[in-house]
């Protein structure tokens, strides 16, 4: 665990000199917001629309950053190196803890601009945290292994979210309806079986990358 | 220490580099890998430090008849090499304290400045590695190799982008590590052979 934390401080030392990823997702929410505010501001949306507009907004733009983490090491040819240095597992853990913070830093200013732009009324706001959070940790096991595979291809940039799409698809629809409970009904157990399905999601998803992703890194 | 090749082949799809290469080398020998250029000697190297696998054979590293297993292989080895890279946008501190950390290596700032003053390149610590020439870049990477005092070391190319002095540098690193430990460089410099207790050649 110190290794992976060790190439977690690293890599966001990297992206601090160079802002690559951090750029990426956040102009593209940013410009993504702003597009659907100009186009349905005028209309009172649902809340039902808004909570899938919020995920798909979020989806989109971690997909223009979270493969960067693997196709850095690759492009700059740093893999070898940190093969040379670190257990695969070790690797992996790292790179999930800065997509987890990527994706973080990235709702921490998207999601208030949304509830601000968009008049998203939350009525739960526990369930719509915990919602955004386990949802992120789905997003950020399962895009971490796909930037992994796509980094040793050649059409990077569209083969990952070609991939990821439907890998990610059970958390993008557990989010979507988790988060519609969270804005129109009171109790966290409304909610549950979608609860459920994003943590079993996490849980597995993250197991199954720990236990193949030697094979993927060291191919 | 002992490291065995058996049989080593490679073949990148219908591609065949090479096939059938065995070896053994213990501590206090060295080896030269020779051929010309497309003959796999780059190739063989990242095999031996299991940056790839090989498409048959066996290699095993044992200490006092111990196999180290494949995971930990990496702690017993340092390779310079010119596929092999640092990190750009960090200082060669940064770096190399990086590197000091993930190889648990104790008295790691005393470590790094023994060996940035070996390599000439103290006082360069602070610049980012973007700003270093190919020459200082050749030498960082030596710093990299030797910061955990490898059981054996891997050398791609020992010579390239260095001038007389960086040479010269290198050579005493090579007589210091064949001495109790391995040294096993890919080159096809005559002067670089001399290193060699064992050759083995690609071409053949």
């Amino acid at each position: 665990m110190l290794k992976a934390w060790l190439i977690f401080k690293k890599d966001l030392q990297q992206e601090f000199r160079t802002r690559y990823a951090v750029n990426a997702i956040l102009l593209f929410s940013v410009v993504t917001l702003t597009a659907v505010s100009f186009s349905i501001g005028a209309f009172s949306a649902d809340q039902d629309i808004l909570s899938a507009l919020l995920w798909i907004i979020l989806f989109f733009s971690s997909m223009s950053g979270l493969s960067h983490i693997f196709v850095r090491e690759e492009e700059t040819h740093t893999s070898d190196t940190l093969k040379l240095v670190a257990p695969s597992t070790s690797v992996f853990v790292g790179k999930l803890f800065f997509n987890l913070f990527l994706l973080v830093t990235l709702e921490i200013i998207t999601i208030p601009l949304f509830i601000a732009v968009m008049n998203l009324d939350i009525v739960n706001p526990s369930l719509f945290v915990l919602v955004i959070f386990l949802g992120s940790l789905g997003l950020a096991s399962g895009g971490t292994m796909v930037a992994a595979i796509i980094s040793k291809a050649g059409a990077k940039g569209a083969l990952f979210t070609i991939l990821s799409f439907p890998i990610l698809l059970p958390v993008l629809i557990s989010g979507i309806s988790a988060t519609k409970k969270a804005v129109t009904e009171q109790t966290i157990l409304s909610a549950s079986s979608e609860l459920q399905a994003l943590i079993a999601y996490a849980v597995v998803i993250t197991t199954a990358s720990i236990l193949l992703f030697d094979f993927v890194w060291n191919e | 220490m002992k490291l065995i090749a058996e049989s080593l082949s490679k073949n990148f799809s219908d591609c065949k580099i090479f096939k059938d290469i065995s070896f053994e080398v213990s501590s206090g020998q060295s080896l030269a890998i020779t051929g010309r250029n497309g003959s796999g000697k780059t190739t063989l190297i990242r095999i031996l430090s299991h940056l790839i696998p090989p498409s048959n054979g066996n290699l095993t590293l044992s200490q006092d008849s111990k196999i180290i297993q494949k995971e930990d292989f990496y702690k017993y080895i340092g390779l310079v090499g010119p596929y092999l890279e640092l990190y750009q946008d960090l200082t060669a501190q940064e770096n190399l304290l990086f590197f000091a950390r993930m190889k648990e290596i104790k008295n790691r700032e005393g470590r790094i400045a023994q060996l940035m003053e070996i390599m000439g390149l103290k006082g360069r610590e602070n610049d980012l590695v973007k700003t270093y020439s190919s020459g200082m870049k050749q030498r960082l990477k030596y710093v990299f190799a030797l910061l955990n005092e490898p059981e054996i070391l891997y050398v791609d190319e020992p010579r390239s982008n260095l001038d007389d002095q960086g040479i010269e540098t290198i050579y005493k690193i090579f007589e210091q590590q064949k001495k109790d430990k391995i040294l096993i460089i890919a080159t096809n410099e005559s002067e670089d052979l001399k290193f060699a207790d064992v050759q083995v050649d690609l071409n053949a």
